[in-house]
């Protein structure tokens, strides 16, 4: 049917969605790019001007720049490293015949179901908090001091947050990737006196690598902008130590008003963006193809 | 040595009994086939046997020692699955060696004992490939190269061919065949197929609704099946059975006729019938007659015996191997 001209044909019926993503995507870029190379402080309007590369400078010699990158490679890296390896253990766990399998599945579910903001707060305030939260009530039961996690710890109280909204995510990917492995692989392995351990290494684990791939690609793209869950507990503090670089670009617009340097701190994190996503890609290609 | 032996060997899933209670022997060696439709606990007695299902009640004597509580892996015992069930991720030779590796064995030794099985199973060239770059029939090689790396007591093979073509069955079946003669282990194997097993058997099992019904040679089981179940299992195409006034003439319930028993004419014979379907196979032709007052008959002929649809024919069978049954359908002998 692919004949020259029923080529065309498509090609022209799928112009207009083509032509409205390019748009979708074009203009707002191309604005942040103008932006970034303005003088445009939002106190005081009217006087934007032409100002070069010096956003570009500004905010790359910012000390607070190198922070935001690093916690946003350690919040990216930590939840990974966190759901992937909790996400595996789940799976495994729920994938054993047991009473109210059903229901359970449901539960775990859950975290995933609850935005942002109020997991945050959930944790902030009924976990975390250094005088009621659950955290200090269990140290003061062992006669411990009670942690005061967002103060002292601030970027790992933030992975842990982000992990456990996660957690379920990679839960229920790897679950359903564990329930195609066939059955009968499995009593193969047994039979030729593969122990839990070498069955789960030799077997399981090549079973779920596509799935855990899947998991990186799609986790890595929602957590490079983690947003929610800082500014509802930390607000990037103390100090810097929890801003992340999507944190940083909203200080510089909405706290420091200065729009141009917000605008060259998003082109920047667009251009990290794609360092991250190529090399996604070029794993995930090779993952994919086996 | 792989003498396996079950003793009162039953299995109930739930409240539905599978295997209500089996007792069989097995002497190292043989070639035995467990036959029998589907749903007849087949496979599931195969299973007991590997150790991937537990036993209900009953004793598994495998080699003289207990087995019935040993995991599979301890029993010595190595199993060629109906989907092959070959590693996907793993190449051909990581897949043979797999079971090596897991006992621990030394590198040397299990490249020796690979590179040995692929060249008893013409795998030689594919070592190196993926399960997938590969035919069904060289899965199923690579499926039995695992299995005979470990030097098994016994191998078992679960419907092994049900996923070839019928050109590569007739092909695997002889090598299996010919297998079993190389290694003189015990095999046992699991089919649906009366062919598999007739072709293949040392000794038949023949099983229904979890129950054996008879156990024998192949031609044991042809010639004198002991019931009527087995008589219309074993044999292709299927006896004839005669119910009735034909029957009661011989003293018998049931009688049962081989289609190649059945001697036919033109002219004159015991019964008379038309020939409703003709087909020819070039060597023999096997005949569907509506005979008068019993029903439609097949019976076997020879290629050159020229008829067709409509035509009257005589049938006399042959009376020295005629079967009769009573109203149980156990064998009158």
């Amino acid at each position: 049917m692919a004949t020259l001209h029923t080529r065309s044909a498509a090609r022209l019926m799928i112009a207009p969605s083509v032509l409205l993503l390019l748009a979708w995507m074009i203009v707002p870029l191309a604005m942040t790019i103008y932006f970034s190379l303005l003088r445009y402080n939002l106190l005081m309007p009217g006087m934007e001007e032409f100002a070069g590369l010096s956003n570009y400078t500004y905010f790359l010699t910012d000390p607070a720049f190198f922070q935001a990158i690093f916690n946003t490679l350690a919040i990216v890296l930590g939840v990974l490293f966190i759901t992937v390896i909790g996400g595996i253990a789940l799976a495994l766990l729920l994938d054993q015949p047991m009473f109210g399998q059903g229901i359970v599945r449901i539960l775990v579910i859950a975290p995933f179901l609850i935005m942002p903001t109020v997991a945050a707060l959930v944790w902030k305030n009924m976990f975390m908090n250094p005088v009621s939260g659950l955290f200090a009530w269990l140290a003061k039961l062992v006669g411990l001091q009670p942690f005061d996690f967002l103060a002292n710890a601030p970027l790992f109280s933030i992975i842990l947050i982000v992990a456990w909204q996660w957690l379920p995510f990679a839960t229920l990917i790897l679950l359903t990737a564990l329930q195609s492995l066939d059955e009968e692989q499995k009593e193969a392995a047994q039979m030729d006196g593969a122990g839990a351990w070498s069955r789960f290494f030799y077997l399981v684990l090549p079973h779920l690598s596509r799935a855990i791939t899947v998991v990186i690609l799609i986790q890595t793209i929602f957590l490079l902008s983690v947003f929610a869950e800082i500014l509802v507990t930390t607000n990037g503090g103390p100090g810097t130590q929890s801003t992340n670089l999507t944190f940083l670009v909203y200080a510089q617009a909405l706290l420091q008003f200065d729009v141009g340097g917000a605008s060259a701190g998003g082109i920047i994190a667009v251009i990290l963006a794609n360092i991250v996503a190529f090399f996604l890609m070029r794993m995930i290609g090779k993952t994919l193809e086996a | 040595m792989g003498s396996i032996s079950l003793k009162n060997v039953s299995k109930v899933f739930g409240a539905h009994a599978v295997i209500p209670s089996i007792d069989l022997d097995i002497t190292d060696g043989e070639f035995v086939v467990f036959v029998g439709p589907s749903g007849c606990g087949k496979s599931t007695l195969l299973r007991l046997i590997a150790g991937l299902e537990d036993v209900s009640d009953g004793e598994i004597v495998i080699d003289g020692k207990k087995a019935t509580d040993l995991p599979p892996a301890k029993r010595g015992l190595s199993m060629v699955f109906q989907s092959y069930a070959l590693y996907p991720h793993m190449s051909v030779r990581s897949n043979i060696a797999f079971p090596l590796k897991m006992a621990g064995e030394d590198k040397a030794v299990i490249d020796k004992k690979v590179a040995d099985a692929a060249r008893v199973l013409n795998l030689t060239d594919y070592l190196d490939r993926k399960p997938r770059q590969l035919s069904g029939g060289q899965r199923q090689r690579v499926a039995i190269g695992r299995a005979i790396v470990r030097q098994p007591e016994a191998f078992l093979f679960d419907e092994p061919l049900s996923n070839l073509d019928a050109a590569l069955r007739v092909n695997m079946r002889l090598e299996i065949s010919q297998l079993h003669q190389q290694l003189k282990t015990t095999m046992i194997y699991v089919t649906h197929d009366q062919v598999e097993a007739m072709t293949m058997a040392d000794k038949i099992v023949v099983l229904n609704r979890g129950r054996i019904e008879q156990v024998g040679s192949p031609l044991e089981l042809y010639h004198k099946p002991d019931n009527l179940f087995v008589a219309g299992f074993i044999g292709s195409p299927k006896m004839n059975f005669i119910s009735g006034a034909p029957a009661a003439a011989y003293q018998a319930h049931t009688i049962g006729i081989r289609p190649e028993h059945l001697a036919l004419s033109k002219e004159q014979g015991t019964w008379r019938g038309t020939v409703g379907v003709a087909e020819h196979l070039g060597s023999d032709t096997f005949l569907h007659v509506n005979a008068d007052g019993i029903g439609t008959l097949t019976a076997r002929v020879s290629g050159d015996f020229a008829v067709s649809h409509g035509d009257p024919v005589f049938l006399t069978p042959d009376v020295q191997r005629l079967h009769k049954f009573d109203e149980k359908g156990l064998a009158i002998r």
